[in-house]
């Protein structure tokens, strides 16, 4: 392992050295709410807090975000793509299980179906993730191929130990990143440390969810009268989506008004009747039965069969913001239950 | 608390042996600490999941659409009076259902309580007289649980159902309140102030549509932001098109809203959504002298039309 050290009390200086060649984003605590934002400066990054409301995944895929606008006259069609970004941005302070969503969308978006969009995005982009050194008790990475010091989708992973950070260098870019910034290499003794800090860590955990069998179990009960009883109380919202690192599904949509307009991507959610609504009227998944059971069906049986890999992180912010507590890691551990279902 | 989840379970119980509904809505308790969650029970065996506690905050109301089978209902005051509209809007008949009614001291904000914390979670927490003991990894802290109600719980003047077949436990004193103090504080800011209020607020909202989805009164076939033969208003955060869906959302609820704050509890994001609804509520009861939700019998003054009605709006030639 390739690691160096940095005291707790430099990273803010660190950050100020970055923020001159990057767009930084960290953890920021605005009205109440501790979201990432833009920060122009080391000491503003929150290092020590919960996990974010929103999953940082609007940095490659945006709530909503333009993919041309268009003006027209009698005889003419102008297209205008809207330009890159001018500078790579960094997010600093990320979370393993948010770090490891980014490897699911890359496999949903520059698999068979290249996104220009997402790609030029993510080759911009330097993912600097901080351990979770105190995993909720609605977390539950671990059950999902994760941990709360998982290097998926990471460039470089601090792992905390005392006042200093044993700097992990995961990519390529990471070790760019580090160069001529002066830290010295972490020695025997401190990556023992970590290595300690990482094992007590994972030991504390709840045991989450059980996923082994799981797909079988979900592929054979699509029809099973459970899934009314697991999602009667689903008022159907989007806050399950919404925050949800992993979920990726959009909707495309114009924006026209006279002879211009522009044509943008915008996040959808399945738990709205509108995402499967057909032209004719008929909606195949008319009740939120059907779109809960989509949501479950997508991350943990459809998406290891087209990209490999459970569409979740584990990261409980639906278990958290969920309006009605219809917590995921029930719903899964009543179908792994299921008797007579192989 | 206790004593009231064991009457509620009681009621239930008898209800179901009765054979006088197919369904009770109600509690059970939740996956986190400080969180119940609806339950629907329709066997005499599953009774026993029902309870009630301070974090029952979701309006239950919401679930009594669109049903066709007897149903009882688990209800606090806010719950009973959206039944109320519901009825007078035809979404379900009264001999439908059978409101068990629960005079309600307020629900306890999960968010304030975690606020007040700095970060630090909460891994059990019980309710004893009047107090909530919140126990941590690392800490142990007792708190005034009347101090840490819902907002929406701190402006409530119908704690008491307004309508029920079967009422568990006493009836509560009504809070003495001056109706309506916050928004009064509110309409004195200048239009400035207001906008840019309302501005900072609506930033945060992510349309994800909670609040629309667990309001008891939200109940169109296509909400009009669905609408796309003719849409009426874009899809992203634009600001002017989320002001639109919550300016809009709130005069549909005009003289319908019953105050109740799933709205707000829903919101993931902290936005004030019931400021808007709370001025029209007052217009409406300064207006009309009608709040919504109190009697089957008064009419809705927004959905009615009579020859004398003032019309000092038209403007006359």
């Amino acid at each position: 392992m390739k690691a160096k050290i940095i005291k707790k009390t430099d990273i803010s200086s660190f950050l100020d050295r970055l923020v001159k060649d990057y767009e930084v984003f960290a953890p920021v605590e605005k009205e109440g709410l501790i979201n990432f934002e833009r920060i122009s400066s080391g000491n503003e990054a929150l290092f020590d807090c919960p996990n974010t409301k929103m999953s940082p995944k609007q940095f490659l895929f945006p709530q909503s975000e333009t993919l041309f606008s268009y003006s027209s006259t009698k005889d003419t069609c102008e297209l205008e793509v809207p330009p890159g970004p001018e500078k790579p941005q960094l997010i600093f302070g990320i979370r393993p299980c948010d770090a490891m969503s980014f490897t699911l969308l890359d496999k949903v978006f520059g698999g068979d179906f290249k996104d220009p969009y997402y790609l030029n995005r993510r080759a911009n982009t330097i993912v600097v993730s901080i351990g979770c050194l105190s995993p909720k008790a609605t977390c539950f990475c671990t059950s999902v191929g994760g941990g709360p010091f998982s290097t998926e989708g990471s460039d470089i992973l601090l792992i905390g130990i005392g006042d200093k950070y044993v700097v992990q260098i995961v990519s390529d870019n990471g070790t760019k990143l580090l160069d001529k910034k002066g830290l010295e290499d972490a020695g025997k003794e401190k990556l023992d440390l970590a290595a300690g800090v990482i094992k007590k860590t994972e030991a504390a955990m709840n045991p989450g969810v059980e996923t082994e069998g799981l797909k079988e179990k979900l592929d054979n009960s699509f029809d099973d009268p459970i899934w009314q009883e697991l999602t009667e109380k689903c008022l159907g919202c989007g806050v399950c989506t919404y925050l949800c690192p992993s979920c990726h599904c959009f909707d495309i949509v114009d924006e026209a008004a006279d002879s211009g307009g522009k044509r943008i991507r915008l996040w959808d959610s399945c738990q709205f009747p509108l995402f499967t609504l057909q032209a004719s009227g008929f909606n195949p998944r008319p009740t939120v039965k059907e779109r809960f059971r989509q949501r479950v069906m997508h991350k943990f049986s459809y998406l290891l069969d087209s990209c490999g890999q459970i569409g979740c992180v584990g990261c409980g912010r639906c278990i958290t913001e969920c309006p009605v507590n219809l917590d995921i890691r029930q719903v899964l551990n009543s179908i792994a239950q299921l008797e007579g279902v192989k | 608390m206790q004593e009231l989840t064991n009457m509620i379970r009681e009621v239930a119980r008898d209800l179901l042996k009765q054979k006088s509904v197919d369904l009770i809505i109600g509690f059970a308790q939740g996956t986190m600490p400080l969180c119940s969650t609806p339950c629907f029970v329709r066997q005499d065996d599953e009774v026993d999941r029902l309870i009630w506690d301070s974090f029952c905050e979701n309006n239950l109301a919401k679930y009594l659409v669109k049903r066709s089978n007897k149903i009882a209902i688990v209800a606090k005051g806010c719950d009973t009076r959206a039944v109320v509209e519901l009825i007078k809007e035809n979404q379900i008949s009264r001999d439908q259902i059978v409101i068990i009614g629960i005079p309600c001291q307020g629900m306890v904000d999960r968010r304030l309580v975690e606020s007040a914390l700095n970060g630090k979670e909460i891994q059990e927490a019980e309710e004893m007289n009047g107090e909530l003991i919140i126990k941590g990894k690392i800490f142990e802290k007792v708190l005034n649980r009347d101090e840490f109600l819902c907002l929406s719980c701190k402006t409530c003047t119908h704690r008491n159902p307004v309508i029920y077949d079967i009422l568990v436990g006493d009836p509560v004193t009504e809070i003495d309140t001056k109706p309506y103090l916050d928004v009064a504080k509110f309409e004195a800011l200048t239009p400035e102030e207001q906008g840019e209020y309302f501005s900072r607020e609506f930033a945060k909202c992510i349309r994800c549509y909670a609040c629309r989805n667990a309001c008891p009164l939200c109940y169109c076939q296509e909400c009009f932001v669905d609408s796309s033969k003719p849409q009426w208003i874009g899809k992203t955060t634009n600001a002017s098109d989320t002001a639109i869906f919550h300016i809009m959302r709130a005069f549909h609820l005009a003289g319908r809203c019953v105050e109740c704050g799933a709205c707000e509890r829903a919101c993931p994001m902290g936005v004030d959504i019931r400021k808007l609804n709370r001025k029209l509520s007052k217009d409406v009861k300064e207006r009309f002298d009608y709040e919504a939700g109190l009697s089957l019998e008064q009419v809705a003054p927004l959905s009615t039309f009579q020859p004398d009605d003032s019309e000092d709006f038209m403007l006359h030639p």
